[in-house]
């Protein structure tokens, strides 16, 4: 029998936990060319702005060892074209939309969050805190607790109560347990750990940074043991939180290592890049590692790295 | 709604992605031309569109995927499909390595492809390096029609003209330059660009080459009033399916409005005149979103915003408020020629 994939956490119940990373997806169009959106867990569609936004130059990308380097600068077409095409879109294909929301001061954030909850159908809001803060001249808000935790208030409180709110934070801190502690304070109903780290790739040609935005994020395979560490941090601190895991998630191997560590929801993002398909094969996989190791259930096991060793062992007659 | 979305590209058949058996791997000169087995992307193809393919093995390290414009189709063993590529960096050369009954991840066909003119119209097919190879799959779709093409053929040097015999062969004439003098004229496809045309009385001029030479030919073109349908390369392509938003450049609407399109999707081959050339690898200032951007008011500026999304140049009625499609994008509607 497959194991049930079924993923629970307060209001929200989806068919699995497998979802799109914020960016990772295009408008969805793009995704559902190769993979039936609405049978992933979730799609958690780019940030969202209160501008359209025409984003960086290129070049964005630069590939580096089992890993992407990119600086796309969040372009998109702003609120009104989302709400207009994008997520009615998304909803007829009968996904489930995890929206991304974006701003440059903590009450654009609100602005934007509000006007979202105010559209029928969001499942749940991702407060991308990579973002530059205006008011911190251009220090993102996830590096620091305080400003962190401002923008997860004005979001919770401009969103309908049943509508999950879920804080996006950066690894480049040195104590992601403040950040974590400041958003679930100020009412985040749960964490997306993480974004990409900070990177730079120079050119040999040209003798200059191969981005033209100089640095950029970094993601893929390559980040993945950081996010784990950063999944496993969090949860052993604060194990009522449900997170969603995310950094180089490519095969459901790499799913069932998030989900050990305390990943409720686990997000695929710049290997659907390389296999657009990935979503599905993941999930996949997934079901098939844990028919293999005897998990009825894949809520059973989040979390599990963090009991004594030999307890799985012992329980399950593996190894 | 749907339909006018992009599920389906502009030729209404949304790519696939197959595991495809290589064929054949030669040395055509300077570059290895590949034959892959997969007839659900032969049978959607046309000519112009690229296929992606990973590089590197299941575990590869190298996560972008290698865009290949489309050399050309065949039917043999239900539907093959041909590119040719210089092997220069590590993808491409782990690709040059594969051998015959070797499977490789394919996604295809991709992107928007050349429109063809309704009538029998004088078309100048020009190409530099291995960017000639998409032309001669569009010259046999000219051919059926009954428009042999001109060809303007050119490279640094011989063994990096590709076709050239093909095209003395199919086409009613054929001009090879290299940089190098070492075939046909000394110097470059825009030197002899001029000359071509006016021999040619050509109508409508297809060109697949680098930024640089597209710039030029279009700022020639324009000169003498012809349209240009202009196959980009740059800036290269992560994932060739429109997911990564990284290989953007400034093209302007039909409504006027200059938007951040990606070339996989909404490209990659684009009318000259709608590309900013001299702003390719920039944010013009009254790029739509820009900073400081601002939407003009009234109806338009909705109208803006809600195609932001696409950023389809020529779409700018693509989207109405009824969700009308507009004939943007019809392939007759946007040569001009014939």
């Amino acid at each position: 029998m497959p194991a049930d994939l079924r993923t629970r956490i307060g209001h929200l119940d989806l068919p699995s936990p497998i979802l799109t990373a914020s960016g990772c997806a295009g408008t969805g169009r793009e995704l559902a060319q190769f993979t039936d959106v609405a049978r992933i867990g979730a799609v958690i569609t780019k940030s969202i702005s209160l501008e359209a936004r025409a984003g960086n130059p290129a070049p964005r990308m630069a590939e580096t060892p089992s890993g992407l380097l990119s600086s796309v600068g969040m372009q998109g077409p702003g609120l009104d074209g989302f709400l207009q095409r994008d997520l009615p879109w998304l909803l007829s294909r009968g996904a489930r939309a995890f929206v991304s929301v974006a701003g440059h001061t903590t009450r654009e954030y609100g602005e934007v969050a509000s006007r979202i909850s105010d559209s029928a159908g969001v499942t749940a809001i991702e407060v991308n805190l990579g973002c530059p803060d205006a008011a911190a001249a251009g220090r993102p808000f996830a590096l620091d607790p305080a400003a962190a935790g401002a923008v997860v208030a004005a979001v919770r409180g401009s969103v309908r109560y049943d509508i999950p709110v879920f804080a996006k934070l950066s690894p480049e801190v040195t104590d992601i347990v403040a950040v974590a502690r400041a958003c679930v304070a100020a009412g985040a109903d749960g964490l997306s750990l993480i974004n990409t780290l900070p990177g730079m790739v120079i050119d040999p040609v040209t003798f200059r940074p191969a981005l033209a935005g100089a640095s950029g994020g970094l993601s893929g395979p390559a980040i993945r043991p950081v996010a784990v560490s950063c999944v496993w941090t969090v949860r052993e601190a604060l194990p009522d939180v449900p997170i969603i895991g995310s950094g180089g998630v490519r095969t459901g191997r790499d799913a069932l290592e998030f989900l050990l560590a305390g990943a409720s929801m686990v997000a695929v993002g710049t290997v659907l890049f390389h296999d657009p398909s990935a979503c599905s094969r993941i999930q996949r996989e997934l079901e098939e590692e844990l028919s293999a190791r005897g998990v009825d259930r894949v809520s059973d096991i989040v979390g599990r790295a963090h009991q004594p060793a030999g307890y799985a062992a012992d329980r399950h007659g593996w190894i | 709604m749907a339909n006018s979305d992009r599920d389906g590209g502009v030729g209404g058949v949304a790519p696939v992605q197959v595991r495809g058996t290589v064929l054949t791997v030669r040395r055509v000169d300077a570059y290895v031309a590949m034959t892959v087995v997969a007839p659900a992307i032969a049978t959607r193809f046309r000519p112009g569109q690229f296929i992606a393919i990973a590089v590197g093995g299941p575990q590869s390290g190298m996560l972008a995927r290698r865009t290949f414009s489309v050399h050309d189709v065949r039917p043999d063993h239900g539907g093959t499909v041909e590119f040719v590529f210089p092997p220069r960096e590590p993808g491409a050369q782990w690709l040059a390595e594969c051998r015959a009954r070797d499977v490789l991840d394919v996604v295809g066909p991709l992107g928007r492809p050349f429109p063809v003119p309704r009538d029998p119209a004088s078309c100048l097919l020009l190409g530099v390096g291995p960017g000639a190879a998409p032309l001669f799959a569009l010259a046999s779709r000219l051919t059926e029609r009954g428009a042999n093409p001109d060809f303007l053929l050119g490279a640094e040097s011989a063994d990096r003209v590709f076709g050239a015999l093909t095209a003395r062969r199919i086409g009613r004439s054929a001009v090879i330059t290299t940089t190098d003098g070492s075939l046909g004229a000394r110097g470059s496809v825009v030197d002899m660009l001029p000359t071509a045309v006016q021999q040619a009385r050509t109508d409508v001029i297809y060109a697949s080459a680098p930024l640089s030479v597209l710039r030029s030919v279009c700022a020639l073109a324009g000169r003498y009033g012809i349209p240009v349908q202009a196959l980009v390369s740059e800036p290269a392509m992560t994932c060739g399916t429109g997911l990564c938003m990284g290989c953007v450049l400034p093209a302007v609407g039909n409504d006027g409005i200059t938007r951040m399109v990606r070339a996989c999707v909404d490209g990659p081959v684009f009318r000259g005149d709608q590309v900013r050339w001299d702003d390719v690898g920039t944010i013009p200032f009254d790029a739509l979103g820009a900073p400081g951007w601002k939407p003009r008011p009234g109806p338009a500026a909705a109208a803006a915003g809600a195609s932001a999304a696409s950023g389809q140049p020529g779409s700018g009625g693509a989207t109405t408020a009824d969700g009308r499609a507009s004939d943007g994008r019809s392939p007759e509607g946007r040569s001009n020629a014939g």
